[in-house]
């Protein structure tokens, strides 16, 4: 993946509207063939930075290189970037083949091989036969097809998507998702897509850029941004992180000497250590799945606390249950996958939880 | 409709409002000069008699003409008017907004007035074009009305799709947004063109010598032998200004319809 040439490159880009500083010095660069995406709550300057290399908002300052050239001024009409609208955009007065085929109206081939195109476009997206159908009698996820067929007729460099599965239902979201990830694998064409759900974002995304306002808070594969948060504020956005306070007692050697609430004394590799030294209080986080409640009989490999259930909320294959550790008072999230067999605890249950040093992170 | 009092309102509101007008075509078809019960046998002849006017003839043509050339130019200002509101922000908007849709709550006698006051004071001499300039005052308004809705109805990324698909700004008016509103701007026409064609005040103010249908009615019914064949024209004239605002109302909602819209209520 590394040896991969740029695709799209952002040099310290800015972007104001009047006083209001939407994007705060966006350095990165987006590889070729690459499924990137851009993830943040809303008004993080996510959208805004797709639209940069759409060339629909003009920069303030900085530059946008795709494939090694300046788009400064270069018109989103000729930028070879396409891009699917958050509202999909059909254009309702069209059929579905004339949707798809609205971009090659200036492309020298003759009619027919255009129809050809256009038919090989709707099979791609598992649209065939539909082209004679009106534009405004399709359902949602219909029209997200047309909507990525007319954008990838153009072969363009780059796919820009702009949350096209929030209008979807569950469903259709979680079909649309993998078959997004096979279309991009087939045509190879670097995808940078915008979400708000980090869900999606780790499903679908070689890598993603987590912003928040206007900056991006980290960049790394979705196994790294999962495990291994650059910040309290980015680990709170992925997924579920639970947190206790904790003191550093020593540090040096690349270990980190810690006394955490209910951990006890736990000694940290550097690597799991998120943020600059600071005065202010450190914290242990962890994720739910790295906790283990032991079952009769059951050992732990590694250390083991005493805690009580104080919530229980069954979802069939999982139980998330809410713990607290012994010489603290705040529940910490944690999920069990249901193996058969194994009883569902009731709450105010005594319990043993198994965890390990090496999955705690320690954020300060 | 539990409460019959209410009932009983509506209908006669219903009445009140529309039994005037029924009145046009069954007078219009009754051999007799009077106007009044009972009726004296069914006859076309007013119908005739009104067909061999050339008074009727030149004012109905100095009419058409109004009334076309005043729903063109109306219909075009509503689009930069309504392509402007709906699509950008620029200082002072809802007062300039507020100034155009002012005419639609300004006495027409007021706007009538000052406009001939003006037209004297700089010596333009009263005629159809002066008629022109006090209808497309008066008509603007509706035209801005009605675009506005059917550019607000417009999805704004149509055009940048379109624009993203390698059409320019110009090409993408013509390809995406022109058909979209097209039935807007029909509608607007037609509701412009009927407005025109029946307002009385501003054409008799400011048409000088030049009589319009609205203005030659008017002067018809002095002579009482005239009121029959008057009253043929009026129901002619209601039959049109039916077809005709059936039709702008069908293509406003066909436009809402086709960006995706819900229809539920007219604008007029």
């Amino acid at each position: 993946m590394t040896d991969k040439p740029t695709m799209i490159e952002f040099q310290d880009v800015h972007k104001y509207y009047g006083d209001y500083h939407a994007l705060r010095g966006i350095s990165a660069t987006i590889r070729a063939g690459e499924f990137f995406s851009l993830l943040g709550p809303s008004g993080c300057g996510k959208t805004t930075l797709l639209r940069t290399i759409a060339g629909f908002e003009d920069i303030s300052s900085g530059a946008v290189l795709l494939d090694g050239k300046n788009m400064s001024g270069v018109p989103a009409n000729i930028r070879p970037t396409n891009m699917v609208f958050q509202s999909y955009a059909i254009f309702p007065h069209l059929t579905v083949a004339e949707n798809v085929g609205f971009g090659l109206r200036k492309d020298p081939r003759s009619a027919g091989e255009k129809s050809k195109a256009v038919d090989e476009a709707l099979e791609m997206v598992g649209l065939k036969g539909y082209g004679a159908r009106a534009a405004h009698a399709l359902s949602g996820g219909q029209r997200q097809r047309v909507a990525l067929a007319r954008a990838l007729i153009l072969k363009p460099k780059v796919l820009l998507l702009d949350e096209p599965l929030s209008a979807l239902d569950k469903k259709m979201r979680e079909t649309m998702q993998e078959e997004l990830i096979k279309l991009q694998r087939q045509v190879g064409i670097t995808f940078v897509l915008v979400t708000h759900d980090q869900e999606e974002a780790l499903v679908m995304s070689d890598r993603i850029a987590v912003m928040f306002e206007g900056e991006i808070a980290q960049l790394a594969d979705p196994e790294t941004l999962y495990r291994r948060p650059a910040s309290r504020k980015v680990a709170d956005f992925i997924g579920t992180m639970n947190f206790l306070p904790a003191k550093i007692l020593s540090e040096g050697g690349g270990k980190v000497e810690v006394d955490a609430q209910g951990f006890g004394h736990v000694t940290l590799n550097s690597e799991q250590i998120s943020g600059k030294p600071s005065d202010g209080g450190a914290n242990i986080g962890f994720r739910p799945e790295t906790l283990t409640i032991l079952f009769d009989g059951q050992k732990a490999v590694d250390r083991e606390s005493d805690a009580t259930v104080t919530e229980v909320v069954y979802y069939g294959d999982m139980t998330y249950y809410d713990i607290t550790l012994d010489g603290t008072t705040k529940p910490m999230r944690l999920s069990m996958r249901n193996v058969f067999g194994r009883p569902v605890l009731d709450i105010g249950t005594r319990t043993k939880v198994a965890w390990s040093p090496g999955a705690l992170m320690l954020f300060r | 409709m539990k409460a019959p009092g209410l009932r009983a309102y509506a209908i006669l509101y219903l009445v009140f409002l529309y039994a005037p007008i029924a009145l046009l075509p069954l007078f219009a078809f009754n051999d007799a000069v009077v106007i009044a019960f009972p009726l004296n046998g069914f006859t076309t002849k007013w119908f005739a008699t009104m067909w061999e006017d050339p008074q009727l003839w030149n004012a109905l043509q100095n009419s058409l003409l109004i009334s076309t050339t005043v729903a063109s130019i109306s219909t075009i200002l509503g689009l930069f008017a309504a392509r402007a509101t709906t699509r950008y922000r620029f200082p002072g908007q809802t007062s300039i907004l507020g100034m155009i849709m002012l005419p639609l709550v300004l006495p027409e006698i007021v706007i009538a007035m000052s406009l001939i006051v003006v037209l004297v004071a700089i010596g333009v001499p009263l005629s159809i074009f002066t008629i022109i300039l006090g209808h497309i005052l008066i008509t603007t308004p509706f035209a801005v009305t009605i675009l506005t809705s059917a550019f607000q109805t417009l999805d704004r990324s149509l055009e940048e799709a379109a624009y993203d698909l390698g059409e320019s700004a110009a090409s993408t008016f013509r390809l995406i947004i022109l058909p979209l509103v097209m039935p807007g701007i029909i509608s607007s026409f037609l509701i412009c063109f009927i407005i025109s064609l029946d307002e009385y005040i501003i054409a008799s103010f400011l048409g000088g010598t030049q009589p319009v249908l609205s203005t030659y009615i008017f002067g018809q019914f002095r002579f009482p032998a005239k009121v029959p064949a008057v009253l043929a024209l009026g129901t002619i004239l209601v039959l049109i200004s039916i077809i005709l605002l059936a039709f702008a109302e069908y293509m406003r909602r066909r436009g809402i319809a086709k960006a995706g819209g819900n229809t539920s209520g007219g604008v007029l």
